[in-house]
C-alpha cells in the first residue's frame, strides 16, 4: 500500500519551511547527536529561516554557522559523523554544493563501503532546489541526478508540509548519507502536519492522485505542477495519476510500476534538463519491468539541455501545466 | 631576501645533526633515553624494511602500486611516537610508519595496493582512519573529528589520561588544496585541537616545492591564526619532540598547529613514477648525507648505546619481517565478489540486491550448466 500516511487528527495547518523547521527541532530534541552546520543558520536562522531559533534553543554547540567553505562544511561533517555525531548540514542554495562535490561523492558516499561497515556516515546534505523564484544564476538549479548517480548516497525531495516534516526527521535518523532536496519554491506553500502520524516509509512514492488514462511520475516542486495538470485534465475528462515519488535513489519502483501497468502511458517530469536525468533511468527501468503494459513511449518533460536561463526566460525553461499536459496529449496520440 | 620556501632556513628545529651530534634549541628538547633513542631506531630501520619489500613485491606484480616513504622515516616515527593512544590519526597514503607507531598491521596495507580491499583495518580501534587518495580530504575530516572531541569535553580537562587530539598529515602538494586550506580556517575559526603534520618531501610527483609556495610552508600558518614550526624532518629527536608540544597544545584547549617536517622522498612518488626525468641526481646525493636513519646509529654508537651486534640483530629482525610479510602478501585471499555490493549503504536499497542476486546467478550459471 503506498498511501500510508494516516490521517485520523487534523493537525497544524503550517508552512512547508515551517514544517521543515518544526522537524529538526524534534530531531535536535530526540538525539543529542544531531547537530545543525552550515552558513548564516545560527542567529539568522538560515536565507530561508528553515533553522529559525534553534540555535536560541540549542546553543551554538549544535547550531553552528559555519565559516563560508562548502567543502569543508561538508568535510567536517564527515570527522563528525566519524566521531559518533549526526550532522545536518545546509547548502545555501543549490548552485553552491558544487565545492563540496569531492566531499559528497569521493568521502561521503564511500566511507561506509570503504571502511566495511566500520564508519558509517549518517549524515543529512540539506539543499535549497529548483528555480521559480526569479534568482540571479546558480540560485535555481536542479542537480538530483549526479547525486543519484553516485552508489553509497541517498537522495530524496520533500513536495509538501506534512513529508518535509517527516522525511527530514526519517532522513536524519538514517545511518545513511541522505542528500535532502528541499523545493525552495514551496518552502511557503501550507499543508497539514499532523505530528502524530505514522509517517510512510522514507523511500515510498505515493500515488497523490489516482487515474486511469496516463501517469504522471514527479518529485519535488514538480508535484504540485503535476497535480494542477491532473486537475486540468479532469475538466476536459481525462483521469491522470499522479505519483511523488518522495525518493529519487532508491527509486520505489513497485509504486511505479503498479501504476504503469494500470495506465499504460508515463510522463516523468522534473525541472533538471532532461538528458540523463531522473526521466531517463525511470524510462528505462519502466521499459525493463512494464514493456508489455507500455501504450505509449515513456516521455519526458524537463529543463532544456542549457544553462539555467537568466530569471527573465525561466518560465519557458520550467515544465509548466501546459507542457506537461503537451506531453500527455502526445502519449496519448500513440 | 625572504627565506626561499626550498631551503631549509634558519628557523630548523633541530636536535641531532646529520652527523650524529645531540644539539640544543631554545625551545625544544629531547628527554627520552638512549634506550627509546634505540627503540626509534629500531622502528625506522622496520618500516624502511617493510617499504624496501613492498616496492619489490610491486616490481614482481604483487602490488598493483607502491607508495615508498624512504626517507620519511623520521618524520612519521617520530610523529608517531609522539602521539598518546588516545589520540586520532588522519593519514594520506603515506603514512605507513605511523601506521606502525598504531599498531595496524603492514600486511592490511599491503591489502589496498594489491587491491583486495579498500582499506583491511579498523579505523576506530587503531585510532587511525583509512589511507585517504583524493589529496587533502583528509585534513577536514581531521578537523571536524577534532571539533567533535571538543564538544564531547574530551579537550582542556588537564587529565593526560583523557585529554586527545587529532593528527593529521599531508604532504607539500596538499598544501595548495582548497580543503587544507578550508581546513586551517575550521580549525583555526573553533579552536580545534588538531595537529596538521605537513611532510615537506620537496616534489609533488614532479612539482618541485617552488610551484606549491613562494615562501616556507609553516610560515602560512600565520595567515590562519595559528603557530606554525619548520622541523628538520630527518632528525626523529626533534619531530618527537615538536610534534609532542603541538600535540599537548591541542588536548590542552589551545587549538591547533601546523608542523612542517622538512624531509626529502628519497624515493619516487609511487612505483608507477619516474624521477630521473624531473630531478638532479646531485639533489638525491645531498639529502642521502642527512639520512634519518644513519644519523641515529653516528649517535647511539658513539654513545655505546647500541653495537654491531645489536645492529645485526635488528637486521635479522627486519628480514624475518620482510619473509613474513611476503609470504602473509602471496597468500592473501581474493575478496569475495559479495564484498563489492556489501556496505555500500548501512540500508541496502532494492535495486542494488536485484543487481547482487542477478549477478551471483549469472555467474552461478557458468559453474553448473556446462
Amino acid at each position: 500500500m503506498s498511501q500510508s500516511q494516516t490521517s485520523t487528527s487534523a493537525g497544524r495547518r503550517m508552512t512547508m519551511g515551517k514544517a521543515l523547521n518544526a522537524g529538526l527541532r524534534r530531531a535536535l530534541e530526540a538525539d543529542p547527536k544531531v547537530v545543525l552546520a552550515g552558513e548564516d543558520i545560527g542567529k539568522l536562522g538560515g536565507v530561508f529561516r528553515i533553522t529559525e531559533g534553534l540555535q536560541k534553543d540549542f546553543g551554538e554547540d549544535r547550531v553552528i554557522d559555519s565559516p563560508l567553505a562548502e567543502s569543508g562544511i561538508v568535510g567536517t561533517a564527515v570527522g563528525m559523523a566519524m566521531r559518533g555525531y549526526r550532522p545536518v548540514v545546509e547548502i545555501q542554495f543549490d548552485g553552491f554544493v558544487y565545492p563540496a562535490y569531492n566531499q559528497i561523492v569521493a568521502q561521503v558516499a564511500k566511507m561506509h563501503h570503504r571502511s566495511r561497515g566500520l564508519v558509517p556516515m549518517p549524515m543529512v546534505i540539506r539543499i535549497p532546489f529548483g528555480g521559480g523564484i526569479g534568482a540571479v544564476e546558480h540560485h535555481s538549479e536542479s542537480p538530483e541526478a549526479y547525486f543519484a548517480h553516485t552508489a553509497g548516497l541517498k537522495v530524496v525531495s520533500c513536495s509538501n508540509a506534512s513529508d518535509a516534516y517527516w522525511m527530514i526527521q526519517q532522513a536524519i535518523a538514517l545511518d545513511d548519507p541522505v542528500i535532502f532536496l528541499e523545493p525552495k519554491r514551496r518552502y511557503h506553500e501550507k499543508g497539514e502536519v499532523d505530528e502524530d502520524a505514522t509517517p510512510a516509509p522514507l523511500h515510498r512514492a505515493r500515488v497523490v492522485r489516482e487515474g486511469t488514462e496516463a501517469t504522471l511520475l514527479a518529485y519535488g516542486p514538480m508535484v504540485k505542477t503535476c497535480l494542477d495538470a491532473a486537475e486540468a485534465a479532469a475538466e476536459e475528462g481525462r483521469a491522470l495519476e499522479v505519483i511523488d515519488l518522495r525518493s529519487v535513489s532508491p527509486l520505489d519502483m513497485q509504486t511505479v510500476a503498479t501504476s504503469v501497468q494500470k495506465t499504460g502511458r508515463v510522463v516523468t517530469v522534473h525541472e533538471a534538463p532532461v538528458n540523463l536525468g531522473l526521466g531517463a533511468e525511470l524510462a528505462a527501468r519502466i521499459t525493463e519491468q512494464c514493456f508489455y503494459s507500455l501504450e505509449a513511449p515513456v516521455l519526458r518533460v524537463g529543463g532544456f539541455d542549457t544553462p539555467y536561463p537568466p530569471a527573465r526566460l525561466e518560465d519557458h525553461y520550467l515544465p509548466d501545466l501546459d507542457r506537461v499536459l503537451d506531453a500527455v496529449d502526445r502519449s496519448l496520440s500513440y | 631576501m625572504s627565506e626561499h620556501s626550498g631551503s631549509s632556513g634558519g628557523e630548523l628545529v633541530q636536535l641531532l645533526t646529520p652527523q650524529g651530534e645531540r644539539i640544543d634549541h631554545p625551545d625544544f628538547s629531547y628527554s627520552g633515553s638512549d634506550d627509546e633513542i634505540a627503540a626509534h631506531l629500531r622502528d625506522m630501520v622496520l618500516v624502511r624494511r617493510i617499504d624496501a619489500e613492498a616496492t619489490a613485491l610491486q616490481r614482481q606484480g604483487e602490488l598493483g602500486i607502491w607508495t615508498s616513504l624512504l626517507g620519511q622515516e623520521a618524520a612519521q616515527i617520530g610523529a608517531g611516537r609522539a602521539l598518546r593512544s588516545q589520540d586520532v590519526v588522519f593519514p594520506s597514503y603515506r603514512e605507513h610508519g605511523v601506521a606502525w607507531c598504531r599498531d595496524v598491521d603492514p600486511l592490511r596495507l599491503l591489502g589496498l595496493f594489491r587491491g583486495v580491499d579498500l582499506g583491511g583495518w579498523d579505523p576506530h580501534a587503531a585510532k587511525f582512519f583509512l589511507y585517504a587518495i583524493v589529496i587533502g580530504a583528509q585534513t577536514l575530516h581531521a578537523t571536524g573529528y577534532a571539533m567533535g572531541l571538543e564538544k564531547d569535553g574530551e579537550v582542556g580537562n588537564n587529565d593526560p589520561e583523557r585529554d586527545a587530539a587529532v593528527i593529521s598529515y599531508f604532504g607539500d602538494g596538499a598544501t595548495s588544496q582548497g580543503d587544507v586550506n578550508e581546513s586551517f580556517v575550521f580549525a583555526s575559526s573553533y579552536n580545534a585541537p588538531v595537529v596538521f603534520f605537513c611532510q615537506n618531501n620537496q616534489w609533488a610527483i614532479s612539482e618541485p616545492i617552488e610551484r606549491q609556495s613562494r615562501i616556507p610552508l609553516y610560515r602560512r600558518a600565520d595567515g590562519f591564526g595559528f603557530p606554525g614550526i619548520r622541523v628538520d624532518g630527518n632528525d626523529v629527536l626533534a619531530v618527537k619532540a615538536v610534534t609532542e608540544q603541538a600535540l599537548e597544545r591541542a588536548r590542552s584547549g589551545n587549538g591547533p598547529t601546523l608542523i612542517e617536517a622538512f624531509t626529502y622522498r628519497m624515493g619516487a612518488h609511487t612505483t608507477s613514477d619516474d624521477p630521473t626525468k624531473y630531478r638532479l641526481d646531485d639533489e638525491l646525493e645531498q639529502w642521502r648525507g642527512k639520512d634519518p636513519i644513519e644519523r641515529v646509529k653516528a649517535y647511539l654508537s658513539r654513545a655505546g648505546a647500541i653495537d654491531q651486534a645489536w645492529l645485526e640483530e635488528l637486521q635479522a629482525e627486519s628480514d624475518a619481517l620482510a619473509v613474513r610479510l611476503r609470504e602473509d602478501c602471496l597468500t592473501m585471499p581474493d575478496p569475495d565478489v559479495a564484498a563489492s555490493f556489501e556496505n555500500v549503504y548501512a540500508e541496502q536499497t532494492p535495486y542494488l540486491a536485484e543487481q547482487q542476486a542477478a549477478y551471483a546467478e549469472y555467474t552461478a550459471s557458468f559453474e553448473e550448466g556446462n
